[in-house]
């Protein structure tokens, strides 16, 4: 109520500064996740077996007598993620351009000023609009779906046509995570050192050696699922009952 | 450099009188011969001269002091009378007015009106409470001279609005402060004789028409004819404003 009478100039709320930390806060946390999750998967280029330690340690099963772990351990994982993510998303979205008008503005600084910084704050945009949905379907699946299987994974990738989702998510987390990261860097002062220009030089290019990094990284893990995906593709059918929600199995058959 | 070498550049200026009926913005060519250590103010007043009078623009010192002749030269916001033309080899330049701010006509715009508003925003004067009761037969009390420094540094803006017209965040938001605002708060805020307290900052800055609303895209840094420390300012100013009390 005393906003209505308050002039905004005397009297300013704390959510605001709540709201930029917390964006910054999830943003930092969801990026680096990213890398160790890209690193995790990559295990698949050691061979099946390395993908299978990984998956083991993420089931937990090190803890349980049986040895087979509990996939609710990546349930309970894969929520947090996905608070975090929807809290993220829902806190970058207030910066997005909110009318036409204002995306003209941004695509004419843009076509003014050929900066790059500008620039990849757009891309950054326009990547985190992409995640709302490839993400989503992603950790969707994954809540309901805990199971991480060299077999299970590449049946996902192929038989469940999964790829196309997973190439898209691939090159948006990337360029997303890393342009994020190396703007956390710069919005907070972090790594400033002595000369502020020269470690913004070398923040840029150690982020631009990372997207590389992780991009090659990623679309070769998505190969090797891919044929195994391939060479499994009968074992597959039976693998994707996996997969497929119980409910929709049943209406199909 | 003999007369043979001399190139002849061409420029393309937006013209555009909007005090002119009917006027529409349009793109005009000129040609002028290149002199040795000529910038671009040499060559707008060359234009003035011997092409076309009504070409507008402004500037005040010729040196890089006054701030007046920001300006969009080959896609970067510049100080016209500190721009070479032997920065461009193919010789093609091209001015176009600062956005963000009031066309008044061609080159020129109304940078004053928002930096006085900038200056009333973030009450741009020493703050002290006891100012009435300060005993003018005394010396004033001493300022350490690294302190004294850095808060030169900071006062060397010289308002030319290219920080504004480099930010795309400005742009979309006509409401954000902008680099030259924070500038010129970090300033006070690091003076002693400013008597604010990090809480009456914050009720200057503390949204996200202020700080909060920057989304670091660094033009302001990148684009500041006098090499301001923008990006370490603006980052100390959120620190202070989302951590401090
Ligand atoms: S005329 Fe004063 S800065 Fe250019």
């Amino acid at each position: 109520m005393e906003n209505l009478v308050l002039d905004n100039k005397t009297k300013k709320s704390r959510i605001p500064a709540w709201l930029d930390l917390t964006q910054s806060g999830t943003g930092l946390v969801l990026g680096l996740f990213m890398w160790v999750h890209m690193l995790l998967i990559s295990s698949i280029l050691l061979g099946k077996g390395s993908f299978n330690f990984v998956a083991n340690m993420m089931e937990l099963s090190f803890l349980s007598p049986t040895g087979e772990g509990y996939p609710i351990a990546v349930v309970l994982a894969v929520s947090g993620v996905f608070t975090l993510f929807i809290l993220h998303a829902g806190l970058g979205m207030r910066k997005f351009p909110s009318s036409y008008k204002q995306y003209k503005a941004v695509r004419s600084q843009m076509k003014l000023l050929k900066h790059e910084d500008t620039n990849l704050w757009f891309y950054q945009a326009l990547t985190g609009f992409i995640m709302f949905f490839a993400g989503s379907v992603h950790l969707y699946t994954m809540l309901t779906h805990p199971d991480i299987d060299p077999y299970i994974s590449a049946a996902r990738v192929v038989t469940s046509n999964m790829w196309p989702l997973y190439l898209i998510l691939l090159i948006a987390v990337e360029y997303h995570g890393a342009i994020g990261l190396y703007r956390l860097c710069m919005k907070w002062g972090w790594f400033t050192g002595k000369d502020a220009k020269k470690s913004r030089a070398k923040l840029k290019k150690l982020k631009k050696t990372l997207t590389a990094f992780f991009l090659v990284l990623g679309i070769l893990s998505l190969i090797v699922f891919i044929l195994i995906g391939i060479k499994n593709k009968d074992k597959n059918q039976e693998i994707s009952t996996v997969i497929i929600p119980t409910t929709i199995e049943q209406t199909i058959s | 450099m003999s007369n043979e070498e001399k190139r002849t550049l061409t420029f393309e200026i937006l013209r555009y009188n909007p005090q002119i009926k009917g006027d529409t913005p349009k793109m005009k060519k000129y040609e002028v011969v290149e002199a040795p250590g000529m910038t671009v103010f040499i060559v707008l007043n060359e234009i003035r001269e011997e092409h076309d009078p009504s070409l507008q623009f402004d500037f005040v010192c010729r040196a890089g002091i006054c701030g007046s002749c920001g300006m969009i030269i080959n896609g970067e916001p510049k100080l016209a009378c500190r721009t070479l033309t032997d920065t461009y080899p193919k010789g093609i330049i091209t001015l176009l007015p600062l956005p963000v701010f009031e066309l008044i006509g061609d080159l020129s715009v109304n940078t004053g009106k928002v930096m006085r508003q900038m200056s009333e925003r973030v009450e741009s004067w020493i703050h002290d409470k006891d100012a009435e009761n300060v005993d003018l037969t005394r010396i004033e009390e001493r300022m350490e001279p690294e302190v004294a420094e850095e808060i030169y540094e900071l006062e060397r803006c010289v308002e030319c609005g290219l920080c504004l017209a480099a930010c795309a965040t400005k742009r979309m938001r006509d409401d954000f402060l902008g680099a030259v605002g924070f500038m010129r708060l970090a300033r006070y805020a690091i003076d002693p004789r400013d008597k604010r307290s990090g809480k009456e900052f914050y009720d200057i800055i503390g949204d996200d028409d202020g700080v909060f609303g920057c989304m670091t895209l660094l033009g302001c840094e990148d684009y500041c004819p006098k090499d301001l420390p923008h990006q370490t300012q603006i980052a100390y100013l959120r620190r202070k404003m989302a951590l401090g009390k």
